[in-house]
């Protein structure tokens, strides 16, 4: 009857350990201030009306930034800190505290750290911030109010959020994740290997959130294909769509293996079936071979957007035409083909044959030549042009230094031979931090940049984010120069600690440090964000336009509306936005429009997803069979509510967009009394200092 | 429109200075270090550092004219040199596409040829050819600790594995109740995986003697990092002696100790067994591969 009711829970299953008892108050802590901030100042109907049900593609993508980021920093920053610091300390000659060998971490808890590392990182931050961006930006760039489905994309990001409770929920129940690697491979990630719940939350994390991102892909495809606006042929549409247009393909094509290589894996844990063991006939290699037919599309889904985004920063900054779009646009389509087929590269050393092997060495290099293409474009854009150096433009010069690493040690790692040397050391792990750090990492601090002040009215402050990123830059270098050094040397990746003969120490000390720039540039960026919105009348973005824009998205207002435009642009040209302001901007007619209304069905159904999954991880079965029959019925009755739009007329349009000039403008001629200038650190500090010594003196928080 | 300061040229001293600082403090650290894939003690890892020199170089040719054009550009058209030639509708030609295309195409074909022959000439797999005559050592990767048969001297080694030098050894690989492991001795060549139910053969030829450090290059569970193991290489005669030596010792891997050794141990010291079940390895790569029924009795 109990093992009924709560299948295999226990009080063992609750924190009892120094890193689940400090994730369970953080949390909880973070839950409960949070509770409390919204209950004083009344703002639970606010959130949840302006915000949670929304499905307006910008309140979700602003939501994915701030769901990715916080991710970013409470979860994968602070583990790599963890690792470093374990194997700065990790050396066979040093002493052991909290109960390991060496340093300060067991070897089971070293694997589960650098286990849910990649997997946040990848799933959860790199993932989240890509959504967050195409999101935002595609509809306003396609000249569309809204998308094919906004309910598909609620209920994507929704999804994507409970993979997030899913993977910090070991914390408060369990006290486990998977110690297996981010792909978790079989026979290691099976039942007899990993007999723990960890793997099951792995599984159940990236399954819920995998299945969707499926939803929001379809959803993306079906915008860009059917909405853009009239006279925007596919040939016309600007380079961040179409690498957006290219990373959701790819998406469709292979999360669908990710989720039944998960089912399969789940099916051997769960109803004891071999597909991946090594006993009665299972074969583990297959597993390997399914999940990286899924994992290496995965990291061009998140290059492809990026690489968009920085080929219109290159055009816009340099205030030049993109130099031959075909061949740019034919490049990025070239990429996606090209990753679609050289996945068994990340396992040239399970025992191919060479002609198989050689095949998909060369198939892998092959993906170079549309890369090349590409920064050949950016670079003949760049001559001829009107460089400005704002900080995207800067993180485009740092994407470029850091990722020629990448490539060069991606082409290195393609040929055979030399990857069975390369292959699971350190040089293969500093190959692709350099690829998603700069690739990814870089590219969504620079659309962030560049985008903002079409998010939020305002500029972002350039003198703090030239800090932050030069704190990046060399960050990066001291943590993961050394990285493939202590690679060639022979260091295997997932060491908890190694022999001190090796004379590795140094290095991994210096990685330790290059962590720690690194994460003074994450704060630095924090202040960045406080210091614009302190300033941000100076910073104050009138026209829509701060940066000569090219594309569609400048032409609105900032912040874009709900409606996105209140008349649908007519495109004649690529750069239409750059043409229109050339020939003269057409004169407004108003029309009524439709507009989606919210939706609470996406949270209900994401709720009842969880639940099965965490039935699922603790073998509640009645829980998880609930919860199942739960969600379809919600998508069921989701499906029969035909009340889903409503009307804003033309008069109603055309007061807002008049009211919302009025505002802009008044705002405009408000006088600043801050200083000229971009605030630099010092005062930041001398302001918040003067404020808390404001609240301190007046009081504040009694008046409340 | 925002303002922005022009830059200045100070930033590019300062990221000169930093990479000269950088490269001082790596000459420094790496003084008398043993950069091992660049430190070859075998054939195959000959060959394959000729590969990684190779596509380096071949690499390089491209990347730094790119990086040069890149950064040259990047100053050469800054907002404040009004000086340079400014054409925001610039048109280019169908040579500029050809090039555009042409130039990666004909690195790649440099490249891709002699990584196809390269591949083919360094398979695992593939005998390596010498006067001598290959040796065979059984490898049976073991939570957490590699088990090493000598089926024609008939002896075993736990985490220690001898080799003549100059001769080609073939090591079968398998694995027994344990996750996939990897076989690395970055010294002699690369790794290859040992998994259970089926042998992977690796061919290495060590030319110069020593001793090496192996391990497993996978992760494979809670002892993964002790899973580390000597590869020495010596003389012809050294290692007959030392075989005989071997021979000597009192212990003997029969089922029982095997079983022994089966259960999982972490940083295990290295082991010598005088008799080794001749038909072991093939009892071990054996049973999994058994029918349904056959499974099922066994347990």
């Amino acid at each position: 009857m109990k093992e009924f009711l709560i299948g295999r829970l226990s009080m063992e299953a609750l924190p009892h350990e120094w890193f689940t008892i400090g994730g369970s108050v953080f949390f909880g802590g973070l839950i409960i201030a949070l509770a409390i901030l919204l209950t004083v100042t009344k703002r639970w109907g606010w959130l949840w009306k302006e915000w949670l049900t929304s499905v307006d593609p910008k309140k979700i993508g602003i939501m994915y930034f701030i769901v990715a980021g916080f991710m970013l920093i409470a979860r994968g920053g602070l583990e790599a800190l963890m690792m470093w610091l374990q194997q700065a300390l990790g050396s066979s000659d040093m002493p052991g505290f909290l109960g390991a060998t060496h340093g300060y971490l067991s070897a089971e808890h070293f694997q589960q750290i650098f286990t849910a590392h990649g997997n946040i990182m990848v799933f959860f931050v790199a993932m989240g911030f890509i959504f967050g961006l195409i999101n935002y930006i595609v509809p306003l760039q396609i000249g569309a109010r809204d998308l094919a489905s906004p309910f598909l994309n609620t209920l994507g990001f929704w999804l994507y959020v409970a993979g997030v409770v899913m993977v910090n929920m070991f914390f408060f129940v369990g006290g486990e994740y998977a110690a297996t690697g981010w792909l978790a491979v079989a026979p290691l990630s099976g039942a007899e290997f990993s007999p723990g719940t960890g793997m099951d939350y792995l599984i159940w994390s990236l399954q819920i959130s995998g299945i969707g991102t499926t939803l929001g892909a379809i959803n993306f495809i079906m915008t860009i294909l059917r909405m853009r606006a009239p006279g925007m042929t596919l040939w016309k549409m600007p380079a961040f769509t179409w690498g957006s247009l290219c990373s959701m393909v790819m998406a469709v094509t292979v999360f669908p293996l990710l989720t039944a290589t998960l089912f399969l894996i789940f099916f051997d844990r769960y109803f004891d079936t071999h597909f991946f063991t090594t006993t009665l006939g299972g074969n583990a290699m297959m597993y390997t071979n399914l999940i990286w037919m899924w994992g290496h599309p995965e990291v061009y889904i998140l290059v492809l957007p990026a690489y968009g985004l920085f080929t219109e920063i290159v055009s816009t900054f340099s205030r030049k035409k993109l130099a031959s779009y075909t061949s740019n646009i034919i490049g990025l389509i070239g990429v996606s083909l090209f990753a679609l087929s050289v996945w068994l590269h990340h396992f040239f050393t399970m025992g191919a044959g060479a002609d198989i092997n050689a095949f998909f060495g060369v198939m892998t290099m092959f993906i170079a030549i549309p890369t090349t293409v590409l920064v050949f474009t950016w670079i003949a854009t760049m001559r001829g042009g009107r460089i400005r150096f704002t900080t995207p433009m800067l993180w485009f010069l740092g994407f470029i230094a850091v990722f020629t690493f990448g490539g060069v040690t991606g082409v290195m790692l393609a040929v055979p031979p030399a990857d069975f040397q390369f292959h699971n050391s350190l040089f293969l792990v500093a190959h692709f931090h350099s690829n998603v750090i700069g690739g990814v990492l870089f590219g969504v601090f620079a659309g962030i940049t560049y985008w903002f002040p079409k998010m939020s009215g305002f500029r972002l402050n350039e003198r703090i984010g030239r800090y932050a990123f030069w704190c990046w830059m060399i960050g990066f270098s001291l943590s993961f120069i050394p990285m493939y050094i202590v690679g060639l040397m022979g260091a295997t990746r997932r060491l908890d600690t190694y022999d001190a003969a090796s004379g590795w120490q140094p290095f991994y000390v210096l990685m330790l440090i290059g962590g720690i720039v690194i994460a003074v540039g994450v704060a630095l960026q924090l202040v960045q964000i406080i210091a614009s919105v302190i300033q941000k009348r100076r910073l104050h973005d009138p026209t829509g336009d701060p940066w000569g824009g090219r594309s569609l998205e400048w032409s609105v207002p900032s912040p874009a509306p709900s409606y996105n435009f209140a008349t649908i642009p007519q495109v004649t040209s690529r750069d239409a936005y750059w043409e229109m302001k050339e020939r003269g901007i057409p004169a407004r007619t108003y029309e009524d429009i439709h507009m989606p209304k919210n939706t609470a069905s996406g949270i209900y159904i994401s709720i009842f997803a969880f639940f099965v999954g965490f039935g699922l991880v603790w073998h509640i079965n009645w829980l998880a069979i609930v919860s199942l029959i739960g969600a379809i019925v919600c998508v069921i009755v989701r499906t029969f509510n035909d009340d889903t739009e409503y009307t804003i007329t033309a008069a109603e349009v055309e007061k807002m967009e008049k009211a919302k000039l009025a505002k802009t403008q008044a705002q405009h001629a408000e006088k600043d009394t801050g200083p000229d200038e971009d605030m630099g650190l010092i005062e930041f500090v001398k302001l918040v200092i003067i404020w808390a010594l404001n609240v301190v003196r007046t009081r504040q928080w009694r008046n409340r | 429109m925002a303002k922005h300061k022009p830059s200045r040229n100070r930033s590019i001293l300062y990221i000169i200075l930093w990479v000269l600082v950088l490269v001082m403090l790596f000459a420094v650290l790496l003084r008398g270090a043993d950069i091992r894939m660049l430190n070859p003690k075998g054939a195959v890892a000959q060959g394959e550092l000729g590969l990684m020199i190779y596509s380096t170089v071949v690499l390089l040719a491209i990347t730094i004219p790119t990086l040069f054009f890149l950064y040259f550009f990047a100053w050469k058209y800054r907002e404040s040199n009004t000086k340079a030639a400014y054409d925001p509708n610039k048109k280019h030609g169908k040579f500029f596409v050809f090039g555009l295309w042409a130039i990666p195409v004909a690195f790649m074909l440099v490249l891709a040829p002699v990584m196809w022959i390269g591949t083919h000439e360094l398979a695992p797999q593939k005998s390596i050819v010498s006067n001598n005559k290959a040796l065979t050592v059984q490898v049976i990767a073991m939570r957490w600790k590699w088990l090493f048969i000598y089926p024609e001297q008939n002896i075993a080694t736990v985490n220690f594995v001898q080799v003549p030098v100059n001769t080609p050894v073939e090591f079968d690989l398998t694995a027994d109740d344990s996750p996939m492991s990897s076989f690395w001795v970055p010294h002699w060549g690369g790794q290859l995986y040992a998994m259970t139910g089926m042998t992977n053969r690796l061919n290495l030829m060590p030319t110069t003697t020593g001793d090496s450090e192996g391990s497993s290059a996978e992760i494979n569970g809670e002892g993964f990092a002790g899973m580390k193991f000597t590869a020495r290489a010596s003389s012809q005669q050294d290692f007959d002696s030392w075989v005989l030596g071997v021979k000597q010792s009192p212990n003997m891997l029969d089922m029982v100790e095997y079983e022994r050794l089966l259960k999982p141990s972490e940083n295990n010291p290295s082991a010598l067994y005088a008799r080794a079940d001749a038909d072991l390895y093939d009892t071990v790569v054996m049973k999994y591969m058994g029918s349904h029924d056959h499974q099922m009795g066994h347990e």
